[in-house]
């Protein structure tokens, strides 16, 4: 099976083709259910892959490449089409693939009736073949041709609704910012190329301990300003927020599950790069992760529509990501990312699922009482809220804790600040929940401005839809059972076996605890369920039992007013000095020809008055000259 | 080589085509355009020809012819082809054909279409003439030939503002000439071939001439003017945005995705060749006005309210990538520049194609007229779509390797340049996609509502177009296989001739160290 690595993105990209040339022939729901066969036969080349590295000693599944032609070869570059099969691309693999056949059957499901139906699985599967290639690839340019693939189908796809000027313009932020982070990537590259003379990862990775230090911790801290702008993390953050434009689907498979992720991937697959440089490069990252998680929860707080508390709530799980990177837990960070994927596509979904129920009301004030109408949504839905809010034994408890502990490991400040950062995430989840599911039915008072719709009662979504919800609900119960800690009654072989599968990718490099923190970490986790408790119970005194009144200041609502600032400074001083450089170019610069041009034209004009066909002129002229002439021979040259 | 002269009929084609064109009578429309069009073709298939019987690992000129001319100045009709010109005339030849036949000229008359014709295919005569001589004074003779049909195609078939931009066109571009016109006769008589004769020749020049210092400084100069204003370098580019807007789509086109490119390669087989020690030492002059161009021409771009005049500034800050590679000097940074020479003339033609139909729907191309084309010709915004992600540099598509080899081979000797220049990127993405926001998003109003979708007879001129951005994306190597042995060889002799070298790129370290 290993030989068929180049099946796994070649499927969804045969989908895309096909579904360019044929998709308005197969029509609604044909092409849908065309492209997400591709995807899901993908993840079963996956998971044959999967069992086939699964069945290698560790030595050997340390990297299985293939490849499949040169691409650009010029010079000292030599940069391959090859595909770089190893545990970390695989788990990559499995979950962008088995999740994402999920959402596109969701999808097919909730694009329903949309007249652009076919054009929606194209892009999607455009986008699974892009982030197959981005994980795939065995050196930095095939991930970046990805990375580029995932960001260009994102743009596509925030701007899907293309007629609605909001989504145009998200699709667009989305694009440009992360362009400012792709100036990173491309630098890291540079900077890797001009070191060590190539682009492979095994190259790059393995050529780090011979490289200088600052050589090293220049192309690490490049690769992080290329993750933070696909992983949306300070400063450039902004885009994701607005990417909720997009169809739900989108929101679940692109901002949450996968492509959001691949700057995570991006520094978990330099982690060689990361060990070798000066000690502050993992600790920047360390401390932007833990700032943008609280930063995105304390948002997340505020916000009434109900994929906007989502999308802060993303921006915040990927810090905590990035605090496992910086942090050196490797291994935690990937947990993270597959646990999250679970719970947030099915949070994602699950607002889908409302949204579409809701006949497409996002704000949460005029929901309420949905459990009821909406049964199966309500239970995976909360599945999702006590797996991200850290309740034992779903999933983000098992991976949040890992990545507290390591972080306590770093430094007690960002542990605090983590441990913060579950208190709000379990806060805000639980107001999300109760402010949908719990509660009035508020949904009336949003209809009775424009009730000539007839029946707006929401519903349950059809199966298509709700299948894939029971799916996720299930692997985020049991998601954590992949990496379970090792406390005494958890029996051992049942303990860390994603550290194990990952070994050959990570282990060099893994922050090794303290045993103080190795002693604690029971203790730890005990704080942090009081955390997920505490949160769970403010909410709930709050939105429930209304005892105090809610905490929703405007500023937070605002995100801070950053985003706000940044347009502001974009619009205004940004603006001016492209107009003033638009200006100078047309004044200044083609002035100063314009102005070479006529003063020409006047000396002409003067010149042209000597040329005046008056033969005495022209005589006292030449005489005038001759005169002249002699004089510089007598007087010049001393011919006398 | 006395094989079958067919760089000699690369020109003589099109100029005899030219000439018939010229002489028909226009009672006979059709004959006309046959004519027209079959001598194009014609050059066309001679150019894939070139491109099928070239040798791969061969670095020098192929094919080459050589004819006395003026005997006494030692003037002779020298053609030859390598790696670096081969892709140029192969282009040339494939876009002149689809020009003339995919797009309108607008003609009032038949007289009038006779002389568009007529003037279209002496352009093409002049453009491959360019390309392929390499005797100094017959170049100059082509590289001036061209501006005549260029000046009357603006100023005969263009719009509003069209003689204004044929007479910048035209007076810009001369006064660069007149300093490469003095450059060349000095450097013909200062290079006396080993006889003591006068020759024009371009390898005897190179090979023999080793200028001093400060006379080769001279005259790089000379030449560097004449190429810097037909690229165009910052900030010598003004003329640029008003000919390409001004210009007919035809002529917009063939402008774009030609003419930039007889300044890039001029640069390259000419200033930087015959003169190594003064481009050597003038390459920070170079590396600073090439990023500066880069980024100005992007703002400028971004700020535009003419969507062709936002195409006509993109060409400044693509051309910039390409100067900075070619003055960076290293194998991988050259090759880079030479391919994106071809990779800008598909992207930035096909853009001008696809304005000049915008146009002809609308009658306008002000961006702030246009809104909401997506809706209702979603396959010509997918066009559209495709060509502006080529020329923003996505991965998978043509404009991207280029872009790419250019920015990563120039980082050994232009570090800091590179850093500021990759930054070139995001503005290009925000010009495009700002320009392309507002054009196609949105809900069409009441003027955008019946934009016609994509023609048949449209599509088949894009579609080659397209075919070849997606292949060259995808697959460069053959591309990359010509150009580099003559790139190579390029860089060989700049080190000979200069205190240049390429730094020795670093070794792949397989090993795996301790820690």
């Amino acid at each position: 099976m290993l030989d068929l690595v180049w099946l796994i993105p070649a499927l969804p990209l045969t989908g895309f083709l096909v579904v360019l040339l044929f998709g308005r022939k197969l029509g609604d729901p044909r092409s849908g259910y065309f492209a997400t066969a591709m995807v899901a036969l993908s993840f079963a080349v996956t998971v044959g892959v999967y069992f086939d590295l699964m069945s290698l000693t560790t030595e050997e599944r340390s990297g299985h490449v293939q490849r499949l032609f040169s691409w650009i070869p010029s010079g000292a570059l030599h940069v391959d089409l090859a595909f770089l099969a190893d545990p970390l691309s695989l788990t990559m693999c499995l979950f962008v693939t088995g999740i994402g056949s999920l959402i596109h059957l969701y999808a097919v499901g909730y694009m329903h009736g949309d007249p652009r139906f076919s054009k929606f699985f194209l892009y999607l599967n455009l986008f699974a073949f892009s982030m197959l290639m981005l994980v795939l690839g065995s050196n930095m340019l095939v991930t970046f041709l990805g990375w580029e693939g995932v960001g260009t189908c994102s743009y596509f796809l925030i701007a899907f609704w293309h007629e609605k000027e909001s989504a145009a313009t998200a699709g667009k932020k989305a694009f440009i910012t992360n362009r400012v982070g792709d100036w990173g990537f491309m630098m890291a590259m540079f900077i890797a190329f001009w070191a060590v003379g190539s682009l492979d990862y095994s190259v790059v990775n393995g050529g780090a301990a011979g490289m200088s230090t600052t050589t090293s911790t220049a192309i690490a801290l490049f690769c992080f300003v290329g993750a933070c702008g696909k992983s949306a993390q300070l400063p450039l953050y902004l885009w994701l927020p607005d990417a909720m434009e997009g169809p739900t689907p989108v929101s679940a498979l692109i901002h949450a599950a996968t492509m959001v992720t691949a700057g995570v991937y991006l520094m978990v697959r330099i982690n060689p790069l990361l060990g070798a440089a000066d000690s502050y490069a993992p600790t920047i990252i360390a401390i932007v992760g833990a700032a943008t998680a609280l930063f995105a929860a304390t948002i997340a707080v505020a916000q009434n529509d109900i994929k906007k508390v989502l999308a802060y709530s993303t921006i915040s799980q990927l810090g905590y990501m990035f605090l496992a990177v910086g942090s050196g837990a490797y291994v935690a960070a990937i947990f993270h990312m597959v646990t999250h994927a679970f719970f947030k596509a099915l949070l994602f979904l699950g607002a889908g699922s409302v949204i579409h129920g809701m006949h497409h009301q996002q704000d949460m004030r005029f929901m309420g009482a949905l459990r009821k109408l909406m049964p199966i949504t309500a239970i995976t839905f909360i599945v999702g809220w006590l797996a991200i809010a850290g309740v034992p034994p779903f999933a983000g408890f098992w991976s949040k804790d890992e990545i507290l502990l390591f972080a306590y490991d770093k430094s007690p400040i960002l542990y605090a600040v983590g441990l913060v950062t579950a208190l709000l995430t379990a806060y805000y989840m639980t107001r999300q929940v109760i402010m949908v599911f719990f509660g009035k039915a508020r949904w009336h008072d949003a209809h009775e401005e424009h009730s000539a719709h007839g029946d707006l009662t929401p519903h349950e979504s059809p199966p298509t839809m709700v299948l894939p919800l029971v799916v996720l609900a299930g692997l985020s119960i049991v998601g954590g059972l992949i990496q379970l800690p090792s406390w005494s009654w958890i029996p051992h072989d049942l303990t860390h076996r994603l550290e194990s599968w990952l070994e050959p990718v990570v282990h060099a490099h893994e922050h090794e605890l303290t045993t103080s923190a190795h002693d604690l970490s029971g203790i730890l986790a005990l704080v942090a369920i009081a955390c997920a408790v505490a949160g769970i119970t403010a909410a709930f005194l709050i939105y429930a039992k209304h005892k105090a009144k809610p905490i929703e200041p405007q500023l937070l609502a605002d995100g801070w007013g950053y985003d706000r600032a940044v347009s502001w400074v974009m619009g205004g001083p940004g603006r001016q000095a492209f107009d003033g450089i638009a200006w100078a170019d047309a004044n200044i610069i083609d002035g100063a020809v314009n102005g070479s041009g006529s003063l020409v034209s006047g000396a002409a004009r003067q010149f042209r008055k000597v040329q005046s066909g008056n033969v005495r002129n022209y005589a006292a002229a030449i005489s005038a000259g001759v005169v002249l002439l002699l004089l510089w021979f007598v007087v010049g040259r001393g011919l006398l | 080589m006395t094989e079958f002269p067919i760089l000699t009929l690369l020109v003589l084609t099109p100029a005899i085509g030219a000439a018939l064109v010229a002489l028909a009578s226009k009672r006979h429309p059709d004959l006309v355009k046959i004519t027209a069009l079959g001598s194009s073709v014609l050059t066309g298939g001679f150019s894939l020809w070139v491109l099928f019987a070239f040798e791969k690992g061969n670095a020098g000129f192929q094919f080459t012819s050589q004819h006395a001319w003026i005997r006494p100045w030692g003037i002779s009709w020298h053609l030859g082809i390598d790696g670096i010109s081969l892709f140029l005339v192969v282009l040339t030849g494939i876009l002149f054909p689809l020009v003339i036949v995919g797009i309108d000229s607008h003609s009032k008359s038949m007289a009038d279409q006779k002389r568009y014709l007529s003037w279209m295919l002496l352009l093409e005569a002049g453009v491959m003439g360019s390309f392929i001589s390499l005797d100094l004074f017959l170049f100059f003779v082509f590289f001036e030939i061209v501006l005549v049909p260029m000046y009357f195609l603006i100023g005969g078939w263009g719009y509003e503002k069209r003689v204004y931009a044929a007479t910048k066109f035209f007076l810009f571009t001369m006064v660069g000439s007149a300093f490469m016109l003095v450059g060349i006769i000095a450097t013909a008589i200062l290079a006396k071939a080993d006889d003591g004769r006068v020759t024009f020749d371009l390898i005897k020049i190179a090979e023999n001439a080793d200028f001093a210092a400060s006379t080769g400084r001279w005259l790089f100069f000379a030449f560097a003017i004449a190429f810097a204003v037909k690229v165009p370098l910052f900030p010598l580019h003004t003329w640029l945005p008003d000919a390409h807007t001004q210009a007919p789509t035809g002529g917009s086109v063939i402008l774009a995705a030609v003419l930039l490119k007889m300044g890039t390669y001029g640069l390259l087989r000419f200033g930087i060749y015959l003169f190594p020690e003064a481009a050597v030492w003038s390459r920070p002059l170079f590396f600073t006005l090439a990023t500066v161009g880069i980024l100005w021409g992007a703002i400028a771009a971004t700020m535009q309210k003419d969507l062709k005049r936002v195409v006509a500034y993109s060409s400044v800050a693509h051309l910039g990538f390409i100067v900075l590679g070619t003055f960076a000097l290293t194998t991988t940074a050259v090759t880079g520049g030479v391919m994106q020479n071809i990779n800008h003339g598909l992207s930035t033609g096909a853009l001008f194609i696809l304005v000049g139909m915008i146009y002809e729907r609308r009658h306008t191309r002000q961006i702030a007229e246009l809104k909401g084309l997506q809706k209702v010709a979603p396959i010509f915004a997918g066009v559209f779509m495709i060509v502006m992600l080529s020329s923003i540099g996505v991965p998978g598509l043509n404009g991207f390797v280029g872009e790419f080899m250019v920015l990563i081979g120039s980082f050994a000797t232009a570090r800091w340049w590179v850093t500021v220049a990759a930054a070139g990127v995001i503005l290009a993405a925000l010009y495009l996609l700002w320009a392309y926001q507002r054009v196609f998003h949105g809900e069409p109003d009441e003027a955008n509502k019946d934009f016609a979708e994509l023609k048949w007879k449209e599509a088949s001129l894009l579609l080659p177009i397209i075919g070849l951005i997606v292949f060259t994306g995808v697959y460069p190597k053959p591309m990359l296989d010509r150009i580099e042995p003559s790139v190579k060889a390029f860089i060989e002799h700049v080190e000979q001739h200069s205190d240049y070298q390429q730094p020795a790129p670093s070794e792949p370290v397989l090993e795996v160290g301790e820690g």
